[in-house]
Formats: structure tokens, C-alpha cells, sequence
């Protein structure tokens, strides 16, 4: 505590240059780099490790090992996995279902928040509360009457449930989000529409959803990227094999006696793809989000 | 018109209808019925029967139960405890040390990095870890035996006796990146002259982190420790892919052991009880955090 108050006081006073001087003299900065870089290579090393040898034939590996590079890059076990379970298929279903959950998640949080966040309807207060402990539930605690609903409305087994689902879950995450960023939205723009003589559902579409664009952005791709990763509630609802998605294909596969060395690899490396390649395109948007207090 | 006329704030009411019904059917309706069946014998057939308390004083003594309990207190280490420590250390670090010696770009890097596995599907990093941990055909028992240290290659994730530990390992590296981007976006606040004026005093680099950097990144560091501990309490796609629950129930954690009365017992009411036990852990957990981080701001 004294060293904080010490250093308030003499905050102003100093000259950044003395303890920039100061901090590069510093020895240790190659150790501090070196441990850095070996902890990314651990972080990294499983995912290059599927890399190398997603593209080995099952005889070289049996030679050499998983950690030699491979003798020839062969595109044979990938081929074959991506044939034996339809991955295409997969893709589809995970790609359908995500957008969908994507785009109906957040138009439902921008409906509740609005009402919410500038609306201040009357027992605001309570609305959120149910939305935060809506946010908080474990799935195993709704899953079983959603399982027996939905078997009684015959949407068993249907991406149609696991869009409605996952929808109205993370849209109690994202009401809950896009009310504290609407409580905030300033008053003059609302105003001045009033004036313009726009109602209550034009204000929406043409001031609020677009100020507040990069929000919903970053709602999006959190709705995207989750329901892609979900795992629970798509191994129980979508059973059958033209209706799996990517990660509950690879899933079950687990312990499947063709699964070798190799074509587990080689399946690995087509889960991880797309999620790959959405962190790659969506990254500025993540960090933003994660901090926004977007988070899971 | 007259609607609004009516006050500010009226007519904003209907915007809510879409999702308050949603709600009721995803969310209120199964929990409801969720906690009305934890009091009834149902296999999922016909209609339940009402047995009162029994599914949780039968809760109460199964030691499958504690078990699983026990198994969540080790997970909450391994996913809330160890990373928001790692986490707090990297971000400082950097935050003051790399991103103002190697520039920005540099930080930002490895912060990405280590986030990685957070965006890559459970199912799938599950199977990269089944696969490196195997015991005959699995890349860390070769690379030991490579190295010389084949006394240490063991059946990781099939051994009762170290099948949780290797699960934590894996949580540890799984999770430990979210506190880092967290930490790092609340240095953000951290006044540099803060820094500057720390190190002018002669104040070690362990100094200013324990004074500056973890006072001013109190409300992040509350946000990591409750949001990794009920990831932690909710653990399951893990844990299904891992091991299972295995082996013999070395793994298992209360949403297996619900997931497990539900579908494979056909044990309704009693899956219904454990996971009705879990929620209301979770719903008294979130209190907790947020009384504690309440009084903390004043």
C-alpha cells in the first residue's frame, strides 16, 4: 500500500527515458523470451504434431514414428477419412446450424435488449436477473425435458431443435451483454428520431442496430464459434449420421477401431480447420469480445 | 401513436414477447420440470412416480457422487486456480516486459497463441490429447522413450491411478489462455506512469506486480475465477472424450454422472436430482463472487 501511495506522488515528476534505459540494461531478457517461447511451442506442439502426421501413410508411421516428418506428403488418409464418415455432410450441418443459431441469436438479444436496455420496461431488473441465471444453468439440467419435448413435437433428431435451442441460450448470454451496452446508448440519437417522427421499430432498424454494429458484431461470431464447438446437447439431439455435426462426428468416432494413428490424425486436423480458420478471420473481433466481457 | 404518447418508456414491452416466450419453452418449462421430476422414479416411459426427498438422500449416500464432487474440486484447480495464477504472471509480463522491449505485435502474438486452444472444438482437441497420451501408439510415451525417460511412459488417461491428473494437465493447457487476454485487456487501464514511477522507487519487478498490477486488474480477476470455476463445475465434453468417465469412475464429474442416469440408466429421476444439486451449486457460487465482488469495489 505505502509503495502505491509513494508512487501517486511521485508519478509526474519522472523522466520515462531514465527507466527505459534502465529496463533494457536488465539482464534476462533472452530468458524471459526463451521460457515464453518454449511455453507456445507447448501450447502449439499437439497441433503440429496432428499436422505431421495427418500426412504420413500408416506404414511410415509404423517406421518411424510420430515424431519423423513424413517420407512423402500423402493426402491418402485424409482422403479416406473425409470419405468414410461424409464430411462434407458434417461441414454442412455444423455451417447451417452455426449461422443460423449466428443470426436468429442475435436478433432475439437486440429484441429483449432494446426493450430492456432502452425500453426500461417496467421489472428490467428481474428480466436480467433470469437472463444471468439463465446464462448460468448447466445443460444437464434442461436437457432431458428438451429431449422429451422434442421427441413429443417430433423434431427429434432435426437440426431444427438444436437451432431453437441454442438460440434462446445464447441469446440470454447476449441480452444480457447488448442491455449493459444499450443502457449507455446516447439519448440524443434517440431523440432526435422521436423528432424525425420514426416509431419505436424504425428507431431499431435505423439507429440502434446500426450504431451498435460492433457489438452485434462481435455477439455474432461469439454465437458462431460456440455453437460450433458445442459438443452436449448435439450428441444427444442429433443422432442419426446425416444429421451429426463436426465435433459430435469426431466424437463418437473415438475408439473406432479403424481409427489408427493416422486417420485419427487425419481427422483431427479436419476438426481443427475451420475453427482455425475462423479465429484467423475473426480474430480482432474475439479479443474484443472476450474483453468486453464476453465470456464462456 | 397514442401508444406513445403514453410515456417514454411505453410499447417497448412487445419487443420482449419473442423472447420471454422462448424462454419459457427452452429454459423455464425444463427446469421446472427438470426439479419436479428429481422428486419422482421415471425411466422415461409412462408416467413418473412420486417418491419425495428419496433421489437425494439416495444422492447423499452414493459415493459415486463424492466422488465426482471430489473430481470437481481437482478441476477447479487445474481450470480456475492454476491458469488465473499462469495467466496473471504471462499477462504482466507481457504486458510490461515484452510488449515494451519487442514492441506490441510481439505480445499480441504470443497472446493469440496461447488463446488457441480455447477456439478450437472440445471434441476435437479431446482427440489429439486420446491419441498423444496413448499408451502404446501415443507421441509423449515414444518421445520419452526417445529421450531416455521410458521409465515414465505409462497408460495416462487408462490408468485409475493417474487418468485425473492427466485430464487436469490438459484442462491447464486448454484453459490458461483466457485469464492472459483477459489480464491483458485490464492492464489497458494501468496508468504507465504507474510503472515508471514504481521503478524509479526501486521497486523490484515482483513489487509492482504484486502492488500495481494485481490491484488494478481486481474486477478482471474476478470475472476469470468465476466464470473458469463454473466452466469447471459444467466440465463434460472433456471428460466424454478424455476417458469416459473412466477408468473405472477414476474421471467421472457430477454432468457425466447426470448424462449417464439420463440416457444410459434410463434413471431419470435420479439424473434429474444430481443435476438439480449441481445447478443450485453453480446459482450459489455465482452469489458468492458477486457479494465478494461487491464489497471489494467499496
Amino acid at each position: 500500500m505505502s509503495v502505491l501511495s509513494d508512487v501517486k506522488t511521485a508519478g509526474p515528476a519522472l523522466d520515462p527515458v531514465v527507466s527505459k534505459a534502465k529496463k533494457h540494461r536488465r539482464p534476462g531478457r533472452w530468458v524471459v523470451l526463451a521460457v515464453l517461447l518454449a511455453l507456445l511451442l507447448l501450447v502449439v506442439a499437439p497441433m503440429l504434431v496432428i499436422m505431421v502426421n495427418a500426412f504420413k501413410t500408416p506404414s511410415d508411421y509404423a517406421s518411424n514414428g510420430p515424431l519423423a516428418l513424413p517420407e512423402s506428403i500423402s493426402f491418402q488418409g485424409i482422403i479416406d477419412f473425409w470419405n468414410r464418415i461424409d464430411f462434407s455432410r458434417k461441414l454442412l450441418n455444423s455451417l447451417v446450424t452455426s449461422l443460423s443459431v449466428a443470426v436468429l441469436g442475435v436478433l432475439l438479444s437486440v429484441l429483449n435488449a432494446y426493450a430492456l436496455g432502452i425500453g426500461r420496461v417496467r421489472g428490467r431488473i428481474w428480466f436480467l436477473v433470469f437472463f444471468l441465471v439463465a446464462n448460468l444453468l448447466p445443460q444437464e439440467v434442461l436437457v432431458y425435458p428438451l429431449y422429451y419435448i422434442s421427441k413429443e413435437l417430433h423434431l427429434y433428431d432435426s437440426p431444427i431443435s438444436v437451432i431453437i435451442i441454442f438460440t434462446v441460450i445464447q441469446s440470454a448470454f447476449g441480452t444480457y451483454l447488448l442491455t449493459s451496452v444499450y443502457e449507455e446508448f446516447p439519448r440524443e440519437l434517440l431523440d432526435a428520431a422521436e423528432v424525425d417522427g420514426a416509431g419505436r421499430w424504425r428507431t431499431l432498424w435505423r439507429v440502434v442496430v446500426p450504431v451498435s454494429r460492433p457489438t452485434l458484431a462481435v455477439l455474432f461470431t461469439f454465437f458462431f464459434i460456440w455453437t460450433w464447438n458445442e459438443f452436449f446437447l448435439p450428441l444427444i439431439f442429433l443422432v442419426s449420421n446425416e444429421n451429426q455435426t463436426v465435433p459430435v462426428a469426431l466424437g463418437v468416432l473415438q475408439g473406432d477401431r479403424l481409427m489408427d494413428a493416422t486417420a485419427t490424425s487425419a481427422s483431427a486436423l479436419v476438426g481443427i480447420l475451420p475453427a482455425l480458420l475462423f479465429f484467423l478471420i475473426f480474430q480482432r473481433t474475439l479479443t474484443r469480445g472476450i474483453t468486453a466481457g464476453a465470456i464462456k | 401513436m397514442s401508444v406513445r404518447k403514453g410515456g417514454r418508456n411505453s410499447g417497448y414491452g412487445l419487443y420482449l414477447i419473442p423472447g420471454v416466450l422462448a424462454s419459457l419453452a427452452v429454459i423455464v418449462v425444463p427446469l421446472v420440470m427438470t426439479v419436479g421430476v428429481s422428486f419422482t422414479k421415471w425411466n422415461g416411459v409412462g408416467d413418473p412416480t412420486w417418491i419425495g426427498f428419496d433421489n437425494y438422500t439416495r444422492l447423499f449416500h452414493d459415493d459415486l457422487f463424492w466422488a465426482s464432487f471430489g473430481h470437481i474440486l481437482l478441476l477447479i484447480v487445474a481450470m480456475a486456480v492454476i491458469p488465473t495464477f499462469v495467466g496473471l504472471v504471462l499477462a504482466a509480463v507481457l504486458f510490461d516486459y515484452v510488449a515494451k522491449v519487442l514492441g506490441d505485435r510481439w505480445a499480441k502474438l504470443f497472446r493469440s497463441g496461447y488463446y488457441l486452444p480455447q477456439v478450437l472444438p472440445v471434441a476435437v482437441t479431446g482427440i489429439i490429447w486420446v491419441w498423444i497420451l496413448h499408451p502404446s501408439f501415443g507421441a509423449l510415451n515414444q518421445i520419452l522413450d526417445t529421450i531416455g525417460l521410458g521409465s515414465l511412459s505409462r497408460d495416462w488417461l487408462g490408468d485409475p491411478k493417474y487418468a485425473l491428473f492427466s485430464v487436469m494437465g490438459v484442462m491447464i493447457w486448454f484453459q490458461f489462455g483466457y485469464p492472459i487476454v483477459m489480464f491483458m485487456s485490464g492492464l489497458q487501464r494501468v496508468d504507465p506512469e504507474l510503472y515508471e514511477a514504481a521503478d524509479l522507487d526501486g521497486a523490484g519487478w515482483w513489487q509492482r506486480f504484486r502492488h500495481i498490477t494485481v490491484k488494478m486488474i481486481r474486477p478482471e480477476l474476478y470475472v476469470v475465477l468465476v466464470t473458469t470455476t463454473i466452466a469447471a463445475l459444467k466440465i463434460f465434453g472433456q471428460v466424454f472424450v478424455l476417458t469416459g468417465g473412466g477408468p473405472s469412475n477414476a474421471t467421472i464429474v457430477p454432468s457425466y454422472f447426470a448424462y449417464k442416469n439420463f440416457f444410459e440408466k434410463a434413471q431419470v429421476g435420479y439424473g434429474s436430482a444430481i443435476s438439480t444439486v449441481l445447478t443450485v451449486m453453480i446459482i450459489v457460487l455465482a452469489i458468492i463472487f458477486l457479494r465478494l465482488q461487491n464489497r471489494s469495489r467499496v
